[in-house]
């Protein structure tokens, strides 16, 4: 890969955030400071991991982009453990934001407490369960659809009939995905055969690589990369691989055909827009990730473009406009996939 | 089922068995060489994550993995002696001391790789080390492609076995290593300065952890991620309890870690999964990790003076 650094952000603030959940939990977390804009709307997003996380990450993309596009104001921080979940969340709403954005996963219960005594304070979390009222909204990564159009590309590009997933744990935001993925591979090749593995964490590179290796030497040929670390494993040894979450094709890019992506930037444009006028409601945002509202879509192929067979390519993009049509539903099923 | 026993007996497995040992190797040596002097080391798991930020850095700015190789080294050395000030000379809690490093190794490799790279959304990447096949060894049947095909690390990693066994053993300085860590006083009345070869065991030992990070990031991965050592280093303080605190040992507990880690990724990919939960899977080198320590460390005869600061004028 090309050694390019992305923008060296500001550090105005620094946190010394000392998690007491784990004994390697010292953490050091950062506020950035974005421009300043005093018409902005002042938002906060509070991520329980580092922003490499994949899931935050495609979170933080969008408050980026909406602090270019929406012109508000954006600080974050990350890596907070579950001891300062509350302290970092009243510390944003006590200092005036009016938009507190962050993922709830290790910390649904604080994270609602804090919420019911900001009631003029907007939230808005990533979270398996429902919103609460008055103010707390909750979004989730649903993404089954640009995961079921991958898995029918690794369906009709696998050669030996094994499909793979490499994932973290099952929960159900992951286990949506590798299903509809397997479920795609299986409307087109009914005799695919499906291998799983989860690491057990969501940063161990260098075990998702291994997992990765496992699935190939069983014959798996195509391989969902839920995690970092499976790409460079496809690379290794020749197989193909499909990204998750973000454009991944950089890093290899005849290795990567594509991959299901979440576009957080519906979500947090509507969150924007309903706050600024003052009518923000406890409501689930999930649906602003679907694709129908631009909330997911496939990678761009990039060179795939003219390396896929056109059959293919039809294929899913019948079924992609199916899907934008309202024609076709991916069944949502979180229960824990299997190998075969 | 078929396809799971075929697969055990591929030279895939045994590779990935030796690949997934290394950094264990690694960071157990360099432990037990601290412990032997009667410094236990906590802060393993910080050397560990530090040394594979220090080492990817280093190694992504100058364009040299073994510049990488040797920056990690020499930050574990760094933490290793922040350790050797606390319990040799001041004589504190190696436990306390042990955490405390471990927690601000891993905080400055996070506050360090910050302000380098700030926040990708993607981790920035090297090309990693290639496997080096050994010419000759490469070419035999089924080992050959196994064993001799690895990292040049994973061939220094176990080629310290013989090494730290022989140094222990039959050199002087060994000698004194091990007597500082069995009877302090007996080894200052020996002329042996006990402070002086405690330090030199902790930092040494420090610089094998930093290693250790480094491979996960330089060679079994091309980048650094936050979470990326897991807990690989508390395997490692179990390992050295395993191993009784000797090299041959240590490094059967290493393999049999990784054999059984390598075994459950490929039970995984077996039909199994459906009769038993994947939970189960990843806790098997764990489990049995513990259940051979029990079993093993019973005779086990840790060096007796693990833990307890040397004062002169004491006894």
């Amino acid at each position: 890969m090309s050694h390019t650094v992305d923008d060296q952000p500001t550090f105005n603030r620094r946190h010394f955030l000392i998690g007491a959940g784990g004994l390697s939990a010292l953490a050091l977390g950062g506020l950035k400071v974005g421009p300043a804009s005093a018409a902005g709307l002042k938002v906060a997003a509070v991520f329980a991991t580092p922003i490499e996380e994949p899931w935050d990450n495609q979170i933080h993309v969008a408050l980026l982009k909406a602090e270019k596009q929406l012109g508000i104001e954006y600080k974050w921080s990350e890596n907070v453990q579950e001891a300062d979940f509350a302290r970092v969340m009243r510390e944003y709403a006590q200092k005036g934001f009016q938009l507190v954005v962050g993922d709830a996963f290790a910390a649904e219960r604080i994270a609602r407490q804090v919420a019911k005594s900001f009631p003029k304070v907007a939230f808005l979390f990533g979270s398996g369960a429902g919103p609460a009222e008055p103010n707390f909204g909750v979004f989730d990564n649903w993404i089954q659809e640009p995961a079921f159009l991958s898995g029918m590309i690794a369906g009709k590009m696998t050669k030996t009939g094994v499909v793979g997933a490499v994932a973290a744990m099952a929960i159900p935001e992951v286990n949506r995905l590798v299903n509809a993925f397997f479920a795609g591979a299986k409307e087109v090749n009914p005799d695919v055969k499906k291998k799983v593995a989860f690491i057990g964490s969501f940063f161990d590179p260098p075990k998702a690589k291994e997992a990765a290796i496992a699935q190939i030497e069983a014959k798996a040929d195509v391989i969902y990369a839920e995690r970092f670390g499976v790409i460079e494993a496809c690379k290794d040894k020749g197989v193909y691989a499909i990204s998750n979450m973000s454009d991944q094709s950089s890093i290899a890019p005849d290795t990567v055909i594509t991959g299901p992506v979440w576009d957080m930037f519906p979500t947090i444009e509507q969150a924007v827009k309903l706050v600024k006028a003052g009518v923000f409601t406890a409501q689930d945002y999930g649906d602003f990730s679907r694709m129908g509202k631009g909330g997911s879509d496939l990678a761009p192929y990039h060179d795939w473009d003219a390396k896929l067979p056109a059959d293919v390519k039809a294929l899913v993009a019948q079924r992609r406009q199916d899907i934008l049509d309202g024609n076709f539903r991916v069944d949502v099923d979180e229960g824990t996939p299997t190998s075969d | 089922m078929w396809g799971l026993v075929d697969q055990l007996f591929q030279v895939g497995f045994l590779a990935a068995l030796v690949r997934i040992a290394t950094p264990l190797l690694l960071a157990t040596l360099g432990e037990m060489l601290s412990e032997r002097a009667g410094v236990l080391n906590l802060g393993i798991e910080g050397i560990m994550l530090i040394g594979a930020m220090a080492g990817f850095s280093v190694a992504y700015f100058s364009g040299n993995l073994w510049l990488g190789v040797a920056a990690a080294m020499a930050v574990g050395m760094v933490m290793a002696a922040l350790h050797a000030l606390l319990t040799v000379s001041f004589g504190l809690s190696q436990h306390v001391s042990g955490i405390g490093v471990t927690m601000l190794s891993s905080g400055l490799a996070f506050y360090i790789y910050r302000l380098v790279f700030g926040q990708p959304g993607q981790p920035p990447s090297v090309t990693a080390f290639q496997p080096l096949p050994l010419p000759g060894l490469s070419a035999l049947p089924v080992i050959g492609p196994a064993l001799f095909s690895q990292h040049a690390l994973t061939y220094i990693a176990f080629l310290l076995v013989p090494l730290s066994a022989f140094i222990l053993d039959h050199t002087p300085w060994g000698l004194s290593v091990r007597m500082v860590g069995e009877n302090p006083h007996a080894a200052d009345s020996a002329g042996v300065s006990v402070v002086a070869r405690r330090w030199q065991a902790v930092v040494i030992g420090g610089g094998l952890m930093g290693v250790a990070g480094a491979f996960l990031s330089l060679a079994q991965f091309n980048a650094f991620t936050f979470g990326v050592i897991n807990g690989r280093g508390w395997v490692a303080i179990a390992l050295v309890v395993f191993g009784q605190w000797r090299p041959w040992r240590c490094a059967a507990g290493a393999l049999m870690f990784a054999f059984i880690d390598a075994l459950q990724l490929r039970l995984q990919a077996s039909g199994l999964g459906q009769h038993v939960p994947y939970e189960a899977f990843l806790i098997l080198p764990f489990l049995l990790t513990i259940v051979a320590m029990a079993s093993v460390s019973r005779n086990a005869v840790a060096p007796a003076a693990l833990l307890k600061p040397f004062r002169k004028e004491e006894r």
